[in-house]
């Protein structure tokens, strides 16, 4: 068992102070270590992005990181995108446009929407559907996903538009 | 109460019943990362526990050395074969009548198989443990091909021959030679020969449908405690069919079935994968009686798709003859099916091959003949019904190639051959020639309606023009029309034919009103996305006029849920929700006593209309069903139990027969095989609709995991029984970038014996997919000599086809 390191994280806001193994990848940190459990796991190779969580202002697969290259990072999930009193545009799109149906790839895709729309406030669908690739989605087809951001995209614009 | 303002339209809109597109009540949790499915669950002590598996797809194991993984810090058991066999659990039975080893019990016969289970205090140790686990292995021969494998002296199976060298009878009849499970028939193959035989005109193809695997998002796992205290055994896991799970646990371990409580959490997709049982479960339980303590196991993606549940892998020739004109006069189909190093396929008992005698289609053929043999290989046992039902996409495959096969040599356009053999609406009930009584259906209805949608016509002079361009070199990229028609057989099933390992195939749904009139309803199956808790209460609200929202629906917990074979093969809105409809009835029969009671008439005095029962001829007369939910508890009624609640255990009298047409349009680029799916339409007839919304993205859904398999997913070997495509690097998964946006349509053909008339959807959009996206790809070399080719059809194998025929100059 290798050494333990001191590991700095702020997650959704709050300071995390802990001793793990240089090895534990990130994923595992925050869910089971801060059980931060939206955050899945489907694939530990980058690829289906269910893990998707946002660093330092990057959307990052936390299952390919490990929590000692996160030290001092400021991470946020799912957890602290909305919740039930400050729901996020994009959780309630993805609801009202029938963006997901098992739940297992939505707290990812959601994760890396809200960034994609930081980015780039007003994305084309071609510009979603590149900007999403990174996220797989077994249940859905993508087709409500790219609906459901285009809304939360023009939920967010309006209040914008409205003060102009 | 009394004081009726609202109209009867906005009574019918406040219950949000069936017929509406009501938003998931499941997606709060979902959207909010608050789900909980297995691996999220946590309890005190949990251990956790992971497999060491084989590197080799045939081998012997001379010796396995637990020592120095018990050494390892974290490390607190290793069980081996050895550990399990006084228990009687180092083999297991599957659901195909078949047995297969838990843990590796002297020799592997697939690469990734169990061969130890290391249980460690966190998944970092039990990786530890692995690595320090010594196996020795002795080689054998490999056999991956099916054909070679009944042609071998190489015997897979040596526990399925006898001392004598003597085959004994498989659980599906006699054994052709040791690596045969079983021949599987339907159908007269006598009439059907001499029918061939004697045609004007007969296609014949082979074909290769080849090994792919469901790949849920999340993967197979579960966590298995022990309360030693109590006797209890609680297993949390990713099961499709929970109570079915209880039983076998049970009848394996010999824990009496009360004291097994298994609960199935949020399941991140399913799709047939979810439905075998698996040494991870066993190993699991055994390791938490061991120790004493909770033990969690969840695979990995590797290990998945290594290793849990394969679909497909059959490999089928057939003849189809006609006359001139067209008029198919037989069919004829022989199946070499792969399954593997265990015959593990999740079908009905009696049924083998599942539903591949479905394979007449949609079209009135006279005379048919089916045989499936089975064949044991060097590769991972599984053979689960991926996103259909068993094995009807195979069928549909099939049929759908060879309509296309025979369209060539009759020089005829496949959309009018397709036309002039549909069943026709007035020959529904109608049996096929393989033994299969459809319910019912408009084949031509829809078929006109979706070539008028797409303008066939124009599509069809658009691709003559391409094709000349292409040949004038004004163009590399031609264009394929892809068709497909097909019936789905779904809602399994009647239990006079459908029972797996005994247990006939019903389901059930328990209702209890609440005195405030809102109500909780169990059923016996489990939603792995397909939003039963909205559609379950739509169904309810429209039988017993409580609105949806006041409705919880329950799945998944066999300590509350009724008995019930659990959620595949589109069997819960066929079985579940019949048995839904069904205990919502007996709930009105009660509630209109109460309320003839309440309104002082006779029972037959009053009517139910939407919310309420009303006295005939004078609905201002009436009582909501809140107001007779309040009485039944709350009032003496002469002759009337007090509660409001109902169970019911539907057998459904038939299958359904769900059916769509599909057209898929697409570019192809002859020189680098890239494929560009234009325009993608697709009719579905479910029968009656509960909730359209939710029916439109099951139909995405399918559609997009048949592009998958249709364009480049698959689990493919190499001679050495390696499996190549073992993560999603190489395993295809399309992403938003690569799908189109599908066109939705429907006609309604309710079913005739289902108590609402639906039929089940979620299937049907792979089911009718995988062909029309193989066709569009096959139909864009048609006009250069291409008949078939096998999929998948991934750029490497298209650019090929068109090298093949000559297309690169």
């Amino acid at each position: 068992m290798a050494k333990k390191m001191h590991i700095t994280l702020t997650v959704n806001g709050k300071e995390e102070e802990f001793l793990a193994e240089p090895r534990e990848l990130l994923i595992y940190t925050l869910r089971e270590r801060l059980n931060y459990t939206g955050a899945h796991i489907g694939c530990e190779t980058s690829h289906c992005g269910a893990c998707t969580v946002t660093i330092d202002g990057k959307s990052v697969k936390a299952c390919t990181m490990f929590v000692a290259q996160a030290d001092g990072a400021d991470i946020t999930t799912i957890e602290g995108i909305g919740g039930p009193d400050n729901l996020h545009p994009l959780q309630t799109a993805f609801k009202e446009h029938h963006g997901l149906q098992c739940g297992y790839c939505t707290p990812g895709m959601i994760t890396r929407a809200a960034k994609l729309l930081e980015e780039n406030p007003n994305p084309t669908e071609e510009e979603i559907r590149f900007g999403m690739a990174g996220n797989i989605c077994r249940c859905t087809g993508y087709q409500n996903i790219v609906k459901s951001i285009q809304a939360a995209a023009v939920e967010m614009n309006a209040p914008k538009e409205a003060a102009e | 109460m009394k004081d009726d303002v609202t109209s009867r339209d906005d009574r019918v809109a406040n219950l949000k019943g069936m017929g509406c597109s009501r938003k998931r009540v499941e997606d709060a949790r979902f959207t909010q990362g608050k789900g909980n499915y297995v691996d999220d669950i946590k309890l005190d002590g949990m251990l956790f526990g992971d497999f060491v598996r084989s590197p080799y797809a045939h081998a012997r194991i001379t010796s396995v050395n637990t020592a120095p993984a018990l050494d390892v810090p974290g490390v607190l058991a290793v069980l081996t074969a050895k550990d399990l066999e006084p228990l009687g659990l180092h083999w297991m039975p599957t659901l195909a009548g078949d047995k297969q080893m838990v843990l590796a019990d002297g020799k592997v016969l697939f690469q990734g198989q169990e061969v130890a289970f290391v249980v460690a205090e966190d998944r970092y140790a039990a990786a530890d443990g692995i690595d320090a686990v010594e196996v020795e292995y002795e080689e054998l021969p490999v056999i991956v091909n099916p054909f070679e494998a009944l042609q071998s002296d190489t015997v897979l199976r040596e526990d399925l021959v006898a001392e004598d060298g003597s085959l004994p009878d498989g659980a599906h009849g006699p054994r052709k030679h040791a690596n045969h499970i079983f021949t599987w028939e339907a159908g007269d193959k006598g009439p059907t020969e001499e029918v061939i035989a004697n045609a004007d005109i007969v296609a014949e193809e082979t074909m290769y449908y080849h090994r792919t695997h469901p790949c849920p998002l999340e993967t197979c796992g579960c966590v298995a405690s022990m309360d030693k205290v109590n006797g209890k055994l609680t297993l949390y896991g990713t099961f499709q069919a929970p109570h079915a799970i209880r039983t076998v646990v049970s009848l394996i371990s010999g824990i009496e079935e009360h004291n097994i409580r298994v609960i199935s959490p949020d399941i991140g997709g399913g799709f047939g994968n979810k439905v075998g049982a698996y040494p991870g479960y066993v190993c699991s339980v055994v390791a938490s009686i061991v120790t004493g303590k909770p033990v969690k196991w969840i695979e990995d993606r590797m290990d998945n798709l290594m290793t849990t549940a394969f679909a497909r892998d059959y490999h089928m020739t057939g003849k189809i003859s006609a006359t001139p004109d067209g008029k198919i006069t037989g069919l004829q189909c022989h199946v070499t099916a792969d399954h593997g190093g265990f015959d593990a396929c999740a079908d009905p008992t009696k049924f083998p091959a599942g539903f591949m005698n479905i394979c007449t289609g949609s079209y009135d053929i006279p005379t048919a003949y089916l045989a499936v043999d089975g064949v044991y290989t060097n590769k991972a046992p599984g053979g689960v019904s991926y996103r259909c039902s068993f094995r009807v996409t195979e069928a549909v495959y099939f049929i759908e190639r060879m309509i296309e096969v025979l369209a060539i040599k009759l020089d005829m356009d496949a959309a009018e051959l397709r036309r002039i053999n549909f069943i026709k609406k007035e020959q529904f009930p109608y049996t096929a020639a393989l033994g299969w009584e459809y319910d019912s259906g408009d084949y031509h209805t829809a078929w006109d309606k979706a070539l008028k949608a797409v303008d066939y016509d124009g599509l069809r002079a658009e691709q003559a023009q391409r094709v000349a361009d292409f040949k004038a070199g004004k163009t590399r990229t031609l264009m394929g029309i892809g068709l497909s028609f097909f019936t789905e057989i779904v809602g399994a099933g009647p239990v006079k034919n459908c029972d797996i390992l005994g247990l006939g195939m019903f389901d059930s749904c328990e209702i209890r009103i609440h005195p405030t009139g809102s109500a909780i309803a169990r059923l016996g199956t489990i939603s792995q996305g397909q939003g039963h808790a909205t559609t379950f209460a739509q169904i309810l609200a429209s039988e017993i006029g409580l609105p949806a929202d006041s409705i919880t629906i329950e799945e998944g917990d066999t300590d509350t849920a009724p008995y019930g074979l659990g959620t595949y093969g589109s069997r819960s809105t066929p079985v579940a929700g019949a048995a839904t409809a069904m205990a919502g009835r007996k709930i009105r029969a009660k509630a209109q006593m109460i309320a003839a009671y309440l309104l002082e008439v006779h029972d037959d005095d009053v009517e139910f209309d939407v919310d309420r029962f009303a006295v005939k001829g004078a609905p201002e007369r009436f009582k909501t069903m809140k107001d007779i939910a309040f009485a039944a508890y709350n009032q003496a009624i002469p002759g009337i139990e007090p509660g409001l609640e109902a169970v019911s255990y539907y057998d459904p009298p038939n299958m359904t027969y769900p059916f769509g047409a599909y057209v898929c349009v697409m570019d192809i680029d002859v020189d680098t095989g890239v494929t560009d799916i234009r325009r993608f339409y697709a009719l579905d007839d479910c029968g009656t609709r509960i909730n359209p919304m939710i029916i439109e993205g099951q139909v995405h859904g399918g559609l997009t995991e048949a592009l998958a398999v249709a364009l480049g997913q698959e689990i493919a070997y190499d001679e050495m029984g390696n499996v190549k495509t073992g993560t999603l690097m190489d395993f295809f998964l399309p992403t938003a970038w690569e799908v189109p946006n599908y066109e939705t349509d429907f006609t309604v053909t309710p079913s005739p014996h289902h108590p609402i008339g639906a039929k089940g959807v979620g299937e049907s959009p792979h089911v009718g997919g995988v062909p029309c996206f193989s066709n569009a790809v096959q139909d864009a070399f048609r006009p250069f000599g291409n008949t078939h080719t096998n999929m998948p059809h991934d750029h490497w194998r298209i650019w090929k086809t068109a090298n093949d025929l000559g297309l690169h100059g």
